[in-house]
């Protein structure tokens, strides 16, 4: 019973699951992927799989950041840093994810200046207060954290500092959908749309999905019953044969975004011709690169980067799970070479990765509300 | 690092008007404003917080949700690590990379 507790309306998750079992055609399977990876979290935590009938199955999708980028890059991060007086600052997600060598918390233990910061303005601050080193922040993330690097590239160059750049991972979430949607294998019937990208983008960008594919998609909260209505809402729509966008978490996203930070955006970044996905492969303009105009703040304009490519381990298949073709406990090294502890692929490192969820919630399979509800 | 952390904005700084002290479930920290410089909150507003910047002001029932939801995702003492970890003051008290963890 131990989340039981939590809900505040257990009944009407109760309720939520009979009515996703009412609207759902018993004569047909449905395949609705969650595109990001904090409600892929979210569905594991909360047992959610445990309420939806066996023919709504849930797809996860590729937001999760460090899971999506190609260890090449962190490699080509990390020999940067590699410099003499260089200060490598990233988020703590990204320190234990593997690079052909190891992880930046490796390259700490080996005597790199690894650090934590939580927030790009942080990593400002270290460029200040050491004036002699050049501090290189390892900038990843979807929509959500891209305004954030853009605004702190706009205060260095207002404020003249020139220790600090920017090693810029930042992607984009549409081509990857689009992507997804054009691969052959995959058979998608609707989207759980992601929360806080949208929270920037707004719900326009997604328009295309519902108009050109056909597919409904639903912006979604992160609560239980969030999650549990938006799928109510696809399932709606799929038996009405409609398709729209759809904003479930009215609240926090505005229609039309966050204009003060698509301006940043546009501000400091342009869209590289392509970029290499995880998983995914090279993708055409799916990525953010920064313009000439902060060319002295951009790590891979002011110095060399080897612009190193390297294939993921051959017995993990990280790529076949970001996809969405394989399920994490069927890839050979799950829960085994592979865990949290020790992470062989980036999915098994952040708490969005679906192999992490799945390993800490469902492989080890907790007491969930659902569970708790038949016993 | 997608965690959004709802806090409520204590004042706004004299001296830097892109910064603000907010206030987390007791802690309280400097963010910057620069994303919501279309309507600027004012004190007693409360936002959600993603990697040191506000993104967006949300009611207070909001919220209180959203915590919830941070605390029943057990990412709670996560987003609260990352609140006391911004840095943006407290110059004296060194760089926050030294207060990393292993």
């Amino acid at each position: 019973m131990k989340y039981v507790d939590e809900f505040r309306t257990p009944e009407l998750i109760g309720k939520a699951g009979d009515e996703i079992r009412r609207l759902a055609d018993p004569n047909r399977h449905y395949r609705i992927m969650e595109v990001c990876g904090g409600h892929t979290h979210a569905i594991y935590r909360f047992g959610l799989k445990d309420l939806l009938p066996d023919n709504v199955e849930l797809i996860h999708g590729p937001g999760c950041p460090v899971c999506v980028l190609p260890m090449g890059r962190i490699d080509d991060g990390l020999s940067l840093a590699a410099q003499p007086n260089f200060i490598f600052a990233a988020f703590g997600d990204m320190m234990r994810v593997p690079g052909t060598h190891g992880s930046p918390l490796e390259y700490k233990a080996r005597g790199m200046d690894v650090r934590i910061v939580y927030s790009p303005a942080d990593a400002l601050k270290l460029a200040r207060n050491n004036p002699e080193k050049h501090v290189m922040f390892f900038a990843i993330g979807f929509e959500t954290t891209a305004p954030s690097t853009a605004l702190t590239l706009m205060r260095a160059k207002a404020e003249g500092l020139h220790n600090f750049s920017a090693f810029c991972n930042h992607v984009t979430i549409i081509p990857a959908i689009r992507a997804i949607l054009d691969s052959p294998d995959m058979r998608l019937d609707g989207f759980v749309g992601p929360g806080h990208v949208s929270t920037v983008i707004g719900c326009r960008p997604y328009d295309w999905i519902a108009k050109d594919e056909g597919k409904p998609v639903v912006v979604s909260g992160f609560e239980p019953l969030d999650i549990l209505q938006s799928i109510m809402m696809l399932l709606r729509q799929l038996r009405k044969g409609e398709a729209k966008v759809e904003n479930q978490y009215k609240r926090v996203v505005p229609w039309e975004g966050n204009r003060a930070a698509l301006r940043a955006m546009g501000e400091v970044f342009e869209l590289r011709p392509y970029f290499e996905w995880r998983g995914l492969g090279f993708i055409s303009q799916s990525a953010l690169k920064i313009r000439a105009s902060y060319a002295e703040w951009d790590s891979e304009q002011r110095f060399s980067v080897p612009g190193v490519r390297v294939t993921d381990p051959k017995a993990a298949q990280c790529g076949e799970v970001l996809k969405g073709v394989l399920k994490p406990a069927q890839c050979k090294l799950f829960g085994r070479e592979c865990t949290p502890e020790q992470p062989v692929g980036a999915l098994m490192v952040s708490s969005e990765g679906s192999c992490a969820a799945y390993y800490n919630y469902e492989h080890r399979k907790p007491v969930t509300i659902a569970n708790a509800a038949a016993n | 690092m997608c965690l959004a952390i709802p806090g409520r904005i204590v004042e706004l700084d004299a001296q830097n008007s892109n910064q603000a002290l907010v206030d987390v479930v007791g802690v309280r920290r400097k963010v910057d404003l620069g994303l919501l410089q279309d309507e600027p909150p004012v004190p007693g507003d409360w936002v959600l917080i993603h990697v040191g910047f506000a993104m967006s002001k949300i009611s207070e029932v909001d919220a209180l949700d959203q915590m919830r939801t941070l605390t029943m995702l057990g990412e709670a003492e996560a987003a609260m690590q990352e609140v006391r970890g911004y840095g943006l003051e407290h110059e004296e008290q060194g760089s926050p990379g030294q207060r990393l963890k292993q």
